[in-house]
């Protein structure tokens, strides 16, 4: 049995990616693409610990992923801020109807 | 000693065990979250992929950073986005919340996407990448990352700080309800 290493890690994180990837460009909610994003970040921060463990064997990326935990936090919450004004303002939260700047 | 190999073998697949439970229970909840019709499943659906993260970090030895995630993530983001929806979707049509656009971007979206999964995978199967002769220990990281973050990665933990609270404040100006209108 091949004991579970570096590559295992990668792959779970590359397939997540792809998962978050296919989410925020399919979805028309907005909370949805936000979904697609957050899994986008999670697979990122989960190769940086990966590597910090099997690839450099220090801290540094474990301290990446924590400042990358922070700013995904303040992302979600401006992103969630706009998807309540704009529904305040135009009682829809599909991106699609979102196209009053558009030519 | 015919023993000793044996028990070392069998405590190696237990690890080898939880981690794919972890790493089963974090895509098949992703994928839920991303293909569900319904808004407020797919958020609850989250927690699960939020909660393997915490274990799947704390098979990676990064204690500190498993208590982070269950904090912020689960303790934060899942809460906010909960606070979103409920506010946002009218609830009698939860069920069809979440609705995919028309076949040719549905289709296009779904392509684009497997097409970088199967590149990143093929990757990280084959690439060789640089392993260190000495992984992380399983010990405490606490006390090395408080270390850090207060010495040479001072300045950037500083000015997350300041990130932080101009989100603070400008979250607080885009959602409060303007004065007179509605």
């Amino acid at each position: 049995m091949i004991h579970v290493g570096l590559t295992h890690y990668l792959v779970v994180a590359a397939v997540l990616f792809a998962v978050g990837l296919g989410c925020a460009l399919v979805r028309r909610h907005a909370i949805a693409v936000l979904i697609g994003v957050e899994l986008m970040l999670n697979a990122a921060g989960l190769n940086l610990v990966a590597f910090s463990r099997f690839g450099t064997g220090t801290l540094d990326g474990q301290l990446f992923t924590l400042f990358l935990i922070v700013l995904a936090a303040a992302e979600a919450a401006v992103v969630l801020a706009l998807v309540l004004a704009v529904h305040r303002r135009t009682r829809v939260a599909d991106m699609d109807h979102l196209d009053t700047l558009g030519g | 000693m015919p023993l000793e190999p044996s028990v070392a073998e069998r405590a190696f697949s237990l690890a080898d065990l939880a981690f794919y439970g972890l790493a089963a229970l974090t895509l098949a909840c992703g994928l839920y979250a991303a293909l569900s019709r319904n808004i407020v499943r797919a958020v609850f659906a989250l927690l699960g992929t939020f909660l393997g993260m915490a274990g799947l970090y704390a098979a990676l030895s990064a204690d500190f950073v498993a208590v982070v995630q269950l904090l912020v993530y689960v303790g934060g983001i899942l809460v906010l986005m909960l606070f979103a929806v409920m506010l946002t979707s009218r609830i009698e049509l939860a069920s069809r919340s979440n609705r995919y656009p028309s076949f040719p971007s549905t289709a296009l979206g779904i392509t684009l996407g497997a097409g970088v999964g199967i590149m990143l995978v093929a990757l990280a199967l084959e690439a060789p990448w640089a392993r260190s002769a000495n992984p992380l220990a399983y010990e405490p990281t606490t006390a090395d990352i408080g270390r850090i973050l207060l010495g040479q990665a001072l300045l950037p933990f500083e000015l997350l700080a300041v990130v932080l609270l101009a989100v603070v404040i400008g979250a607080v100006v885009i959602a409060r309800r303007e004065e007179g209108g509605r």
